[in-house]
């Protein structure tokens, strides 16, 4: 099985052309050569502009009721209409957008850290800390995320705070699981034997060499929970479950549009549906080139 | 009429760095009955020709030229043609058993299968063939292990498996693609025993691609030298192992390292009769002994001074109750200063574990680890890692011995890091150059990453970060086993200057005797977890007590046609007369 892995000087050099990028640079080319990634990139960032700076542009209040104003269509005033209780359809698109983009961004990255320090404790120390830890996650997996969220909000109003956190805590298990498993490969490399042999401490291990190297697998989960927990807060907030008026969400504005929906008022669902699918798929797509531009297997 | 034939084959493969040109302008032939083993080191291309005689190349491959299989065109046949003649005009044995077979099925089904792939017989009739098969390859009591699954088997006997389903449907061309790599030597003594035996009478024709040029002498009836993509040398095999003309196969003959072997009859004895030299150059293997410590040649191996590493009667089971392993029972091995001990045995034998119980990496179950005259089970905090400093580590794989996010730089001064905190960064970057003038490599490569090296050069930034604290004790676990014989030598070769140079002992563990047997002064055979024998490199080598070592010596294909003929005649001689 061995002699195959060494490309040497004579045989290979000459028809392999050396790459001179490193990892990282390697890693940009790939992502730019891939176009869905480059559009999914190209569209958070829209979106991100249009949710934190668009408000400055297109001032609206977000803040009173103004009854005399209610469900009017788009016109150059209101260029999305307005809803039910007169606030700007467009000014609330990024008012909303602010909400779930902090909060599902928020409580993606906090479930890749939870997930990435619970998954690597456990593959790294291995025996039954893994076993107890692992059973753990396996238990929080069978329950269902749905269930834990309406008991919680039976119990307590969240507010922005407390819905990252309540996002956060329900989604760290699927990235522990991966990190757990990258931790097992990395643990066993040559590398790290060689330095635990010569008497490096476990913190040098995980630091220099486990965290590096599993850092392109962090980012690629880390992108992947983000767009799932948008989703998760456009569905609890859809729920009734999310941030309470005059504060909203994209959710929160669909869940309030739906009665609408049958009396032609599209402007009030479309909008803020588009939203999502949007935002969600570019992330996703951001993803997939994540994880095709670090994957130097198979190539 | 050739059952294989290519004309002009030339194939290119499309990547993300530009197209490469892995094989231009082969033509060979292989008749039937014939072998005609293709040899090269890594990426010459020759399992690339393998695979496009088989129409197996990915998609990514553009190929010219023909190949041609029992008079049907191979390059560019669609695929329900190749499909009719994979498997029963040309069928494929592959290098790892272990992935070959579908783990959920029983053996003997998955023979049955492919019999009725090709032919319209009934399930029962297909399994009693299946038993016959393997039966024919030699696996005992055939009709109850038809109903194993490959997990319960043996790597050898999977691999007869293989080969199984490979003649199962007496194919006109075999191609056995590294066939014995994976396996150990005596297994691997078998198996092509095994090829040898069912291509003479089926009148199969064979194309045998390896690296290992012992397997070329046992096995091929011609001989085709690959080097970067092309045939640089074909011939009878008697012509091309012994007296090649190629500057390449010169060579690549010149670096295979040989076993020296006592002659036929000498071993049984055990007397120190003359050494037949197996080939150019065998009188340079066994005089390696003249290292720093000359005393060290004595019978017990055990000069005065204190040992570097001392094992004493330990023992490692892993796991416990019914299912524990007892990777090491009781077993005592202690080098010295300046020598250089072989540690050799079959896969499982626990050399590697014996290693890593040395490095302090496994803890023994019972028995005691004593590194520079200290007891490493006692030493705690910094005294333990003081210990741990004077040790340098040298792993088989040359990917995962370095951390591809790291310069070769930081990977060789990761030990300095360790334990040489204050160092200023001027002092580390003078060390790094040092030890990189040390193993031949040039400073500039300091900056590099490992991803830019090649396998040899790798190894060699390894052993570069093993020396970088001046270690007593340097372990090396099979560091030359994943590289090329010419690139071998010269790891091995800067191995040996080293420490002539800096004096440290040397725990060196291979499952090649002939690298074992130019490199260590003292060798331990283990087999099993348990020590057969030790001593001498020249008397345990040579002349053999145990039976096992003599099995294992015998097993050892030398790459030379005649006296590989001759060996194996006597292996087969010695085996008939034990077993009578």
């Amino acid at each position: 099985m061995t002699a195959q892995l060494a490309p040497e000087a004579p045989g290979a050099a000459s028809l392999v052309q050396p790459v001179a990028a490193t990892g990282w640079r390697l890693a940009v080319r790939r992502f730019r050569h891939n176009t869905l990634a480059v559009i999914g990139l190209a569209v958070i960032v829209v979106i991100v502009l249009f949710c934190f700076v668009g408000p400055f542009l297109y001032p609206t209040d977000q803040t009173h009721t103004q009854l005399s104003q209610a469900n009017l269509g788009p016109s150059a005033a209101h260029w999305l209409g307005t809803d039910a209780v007169g606030h700007d359809v467009l000014g609330r698109l990024m008012f909303g957008g602010k909400v779930s983009l902090t909060v599902g961004i928020a409580a993606g990255i906090l479930a890749t850290v939870v997930g990435t320090l619970w998954g690597s404790v456990a593959g790294y120390v291995g025996g039954w800390v893994d076993a107890v830890m692992m059973r753990v996650v396996d238990a929080g997996i069978a329950i269902p995320a749905l269930f834990i969220l309406l008991v919680i909000s039976a119990i307590t109003t969240p507010g922005v705070g407390g819905l990252i956190v309540i996002l956060g805590f329900v989604s760290w298990l699927v990235p522990s699981r991966l990190i757990r498993a990258e931790t097992l490969t990395l643990k066993n490399r040559d590398y790290v034997l060689t330095l635990r042999a010569i008497g490096g401490s476990h913190a040098r291990a995980i630091g220099r060499h486990l965290l590096p190297n599993s850092v392109s697998t962090i980012v690629v989960a880390a992108t992947f929970q983000v767009a799932d927990a948008i989703l998760l807060v456009a569905y609890v907030s859809y729920l009734g479950l999310g941030v309470q008026a005059p504060a909203t969400d994209w959710g929160g504005m669909l869940s309030a549009g739906l009665t609408a929906a049958y009396s032609g008022r599209w402007w009030l669902i479309v909008p803020p549906g588009l939203a999502v699918i949007l935002v969600v798929c570019a992330f996703n797509a951001v993803g997939d080139g994540l994880r095709d531009a670090f994957d130097v297997r198979g190539r | 009429m050739s059952i294989l034939t290519t004309t002009d084959l030339g194939i290119a493969f499309a990547t993300e760095s530009g197209t490469v040109d892995a094989v231009r302008g082969v033509s060979l032939h292989v008749e039937p009955g014939e072998t005609l083993a293709l040899v090269g080191e890594s990426g010459s291309g020759k399992s690339t020709v393998a695979l496009a005689a088989m129409g197996l190349l990915s998609g990514n491959a553009t190929v010219s030229g023909s190949a041609v299989v029992d008079g049907h065109e191979v390059v560019d046949a669609a695929e329900p043609a190749l499909r009719k003649l994979r498997g029963s005009t040309v069928s494929m044995v592959f290098q790892e058993p272990a992935t070959a077979l579908d783990p959920l099925t029983r053996v003997g089904a998955q023979i049955a299968e492919v019999i009725r792939n090709h032919g319209d017989v009934s399930a029962s009739d297909a399994a009693a063939r299946a038993v016959d098969l393997l039966d024919r390859v030699g696996i005992p009591s055939p009709a109850a292990r038809a109903k194993a699954f490959p997990f319960q088997l043996s790597g050898g006997q999977r691999q007869r498996v293989v080969i199984a389903m490979a003649i199962a449907n007496a194919p006109k061309l075999l191609i056995a693609d590294e066939p014995t790599t994976a396996l150990d030597v005596t297994v691997q003594a078998e198996i092509l025993e095994l090829l040898r035996r069912l291509a003479a009478d089926t009148g199969t024709g064979v194309l045998l691609v390896t690296h290992n040029m012992g397997v070329v002498a046992d096995f091929a009836d011609r001989v085709a030298v690959m080097l970067q993509g092309e045939i640089v040398e074909t011939g009878g095999v008697e012509d091309v192992l012994l007296r090649p003309r190629h500057e390449y196969t010169k060579r690549l003959l010149a670096a295979v390292p040989r076993l020296a072997v006592a002659p036929a009859g000498a071993a049984a004895t055990g007397g120190s009769g003359p050494v037949a030299s197996a080939g150019p150059v065998a009188s340079a293997g066994p005089v390696a002994s003249a290292g720093p410590v000359a005393s060290s040649g004595d019978p017990d191996g055990r000069p005065g001074a204190a040992p570097v590493v001392d094992l004493r009667d330990v023992s490692v089971t892993f796991g416990r109750g019914a299912r524990a392993v007892h990777a090491l029972q009781g077993i005592d091995i202690a080098v010295h200063a300046g020598e250089t001990v072989g540690l050799v045995g079959e896969s499982g034998s626990g050399k590697s574990t014996a290693a890593r119980v040395a490095l302090g990496l496994i803890k023994p179950t019972s028995g005691s680890v004593h590194l520079f005259g200290s007891d490493l089970r006692t030493a705690r905090g910094r005294d333990r890692r003081a210990l741990r400093s004077g040790i340098g580590v040298v792993l088989q794989d040359p990917v995962a011995s370095l951390d591809a996010r790291m310069s070769v730089a930081e990977c060789i001064a990761e030990p300095l890091a360790v334990h040489r905190r204050g160092m200023s960064s001027a002092d580390r970057r003078k060390r790094i150059d040092e030890v990189l003038d040390a193993v031949r490599l040039p400073r500039t490569l300091a900056s590099r990453a490992p991803r830019e090296l090649s396998g040899g050069q790798r190894q060699r930034v390894s052993l570069a970060r093993a020396l970088v604290l001046s270690p007593r004790l340097l372990v090396a676990d099979e560091p030359t086993s994943a590289l090329d014989v010419s690139v071998q030598e010269t790891v091995l070769e800067v191995l040996r200057e080293l420490q002539d140079d800096l004096g440290f002992a040397c725990l060196f563990v291979s499952h090649d005797l002939a690298v074992v047997q130019q490199f260590a002064e003292r060798v331990v055979v283990m087999r099993q977890g348990v020590i057969e024998e030790q001593g001498t490199t020249d008397t345990t080598l040579l002349h053999p007590t145990t039976d096992y070592t003599r099995r294992l010596l015998a097993a050892v294909p030398v790459p030379d046609p005649v006296l590989q003929r001759r060996r194996r005649a006597d292996r087969l001689a010695t085996l008939a007369a034990v077993d009578a």
